[in-house]
């Protein structure tokens, strides 16, 4: 019964095989004058090994050098005020060193003293308080190392140093803005890391009277995720 | 002063809106990376241990200790990768990190070394796409750009690009398409010339002209020079001279310098 069945599929190849070397296939391929398959063929078949080819389909390798994540704390606009600032970053790590981020964040600026003493007319409008930032910059991992918390729990961290350059869209005007700082990265799990960041931003303003280099200090709390 | 004590707790609660947004779609994203990971659990490619010994790092870096070692033979499964370590994990499912040029020396199920794609310098010649960020000076003015560019042979490319000028009495947009040849490009240092056309929008700055927005024709031609770093990095400097169409009697013309990184893949 078996060795009929293995026949029937046998033969049902052979004439499909057979089928092609009909018409144009004939030709085309020059078998034209070669007949039907030997009788021969099938004893052949029969006795083929039944061994099993090892495919080998090699997976990718997951390439991780990606980092997003967001943002929040505390920025220190000067002369308005220290307001809520958040955002979201985005890195790309170039070698174990070196890594390029992108920052956008959003703040409100509060009301200068003159404001308050003064009680006069506002110097900016509600819609020009808004103060949002990016930066393109680069960072540099320094001081690599191991974390203990507690006796038994081991972390990865790092200290990074970071500087770039960007715009600043405060006071009803954009502003060239440069921004250096330090952060400190705290490696949680292979894929999420906690960040500790402290940056200066600075960029030149005259709302005040006179042009002058303002220093907006910011400090923030993040969260990212490598993929 | 009512009136201020209104608008700034106005702000703040639609700042604590943009906050409560910004935080859940975080979380969601998140989320819907956890399942991923999860699910990349299923198959990694695994090699096996041809040196004497392997080193685990805790990190993806020198700076991390080592704290296992696998020893020849064994095998170990490629988790991911980050720059250049690979996080692996051992038969006895110990995970840690390993460098690259360690996990060059094994072997793969077939027998042969596992090389890693690497780009060269000749990868600097013949790559089709670059993109890069350019810092400088137009016409005194700061100028942030980014630009992406394909390579039409290994000589000519078309490049566009998108810049921010800060300035002191304007800021401005300005959009800009040029092509881009190269002399000789298989030199690390290789020399460019570029001529393009785009648009310009200067907005005067509010403390001080009281002026219109407008928006001209440009046309430039420069030189540069891109030179080859490591990996799929370059440095690339150029100086552009701008003519720019304005609807005034005389054109304008601006000479900008810029320098800055760019990679192709």
């Amino acid at each position: 019964m078996e060795s009929r069945f293995r026949i029937l599929f046998l033969a049902l190849p052979i004439f499909v095989f057979g089928l092609s070397g009909c018409a144009s296939t004939k030709s085309f391929f020059g078998w034209g004058d070669k007949s039907a398959p030997p009788p021969a063929e099938i004893d052949e078949q029969v006795i083929d090994p039944e061994v099993e080819r090892r495919e080998i389909k090699e997976p990718n390798i997951d390439v991780e050098n990606f980092e997003l994540g967001a943002f929040a704390g505390i920025m220190s606009i000067e002369d308005f005020g220290t307001d809520l600032v958040y955002g979201v970053r985005l890195a790309y790590h170039v070698t174990e060193g070196f890594f390029l981020e992108g920052t956008l964040g959003q703040s409100t600026a509060g009301l200068t003293s003159f404001e308050i003493l003064g009680g006069g007319a506002p110097i900016l409008s509600d819609p020009e308080r808004d103060y949002t930032y990016y930066n393109l910059s680069v960072g540099y991992n320094i001081l690599p190392g191991e974390a203990y918390i507690g006796e038994v729990r081991a972390y990865n961290a790092g200290l990074y140093v970071i500087g770039g350059l960007g715009s600043t869209r405060f006071a009803g005007d954009d502003r060239f803005t440069v921004n250096f700082g330090a952060g400190y990265r705290f490696i949680m799990t292979d894929s999420i890391a906690l960040h500790l960041d402290f940056r200066d931003h600075l960029y030149d303003i005259d709302v005040l009277g006179e042009e002058k280099t303002a220093h907006n200090l910011e400090a923030t709390v993040g969260l990212t995720i490598f993929f | 002063m009512s009136e201020r004590n209104i608008t700034t707790i106005h702000s703040t609660r639609r700042s604590i809106k943009y906050l409560l947004i910004a935080v859940v779609t975080f979380v969601t994203l998140i989320t819907t990376a956890i399942p991923e990971i999860a699910q990349a659990a299923e198959e990694y490619r695994t090699v096996s241990v041809a040196d004497p010994y392997l080193e685990m790092h805790t990190g993806p870096g020198r700076g991390y200790p080592k704290f296992y070692v696998v020893d020849r033979g064994e095998n170990i499964d490629i988790i991911k990768r980050r720059t250049d370590w690979f996080l692996v994990r051992a038969a006895n499912g110990k995970e840690g990190w390993v460098d690259r040029q360690q996990m060059e020396r094994t072997l793969q199920a077939v027998g042969s070394n596992l090389s890693f794609a690497k780009a060269t310098q000749e990868d600097f010649t013949n790559a089709k796409w670059e993109a890069g960020i350019l810092a400088g000076d137009f016409g005194g003015a700061n100028i942030v750009s980014l630009y992406g560019g394909y390579s039409i042979n290994s000589n000519l490319s078309i490049e566009a690009w998108g810049s921010q000028i800060l300035g002191n009495f304007s800021n401005g947009w300005m959009a800009s398409v040029n092509v881009v040849h190269e002399m000789w490009p298989d030199w690390r240092l290789s020399p460019l010339f570029t001529l393009g056309t785009g648009v310009l929008r200067t907005s005067p700055k509010s403390t001080i002209v009281q002026g219109e927005d407008r928006t001209d024709q440009v046309a430039h031609v420069g030189l540069g020079l891109r030179a080859y770093v490591t990996r799929r990095f370059l440095l690339r400097a150029e100086f552009k001279s701008y003519v720019v169409f304005t609807s005034r009697d005389e054109n304008e013309e601006v000479e900008e310098w810029k320098v800055g990184f760019a990679f192709f893949f």
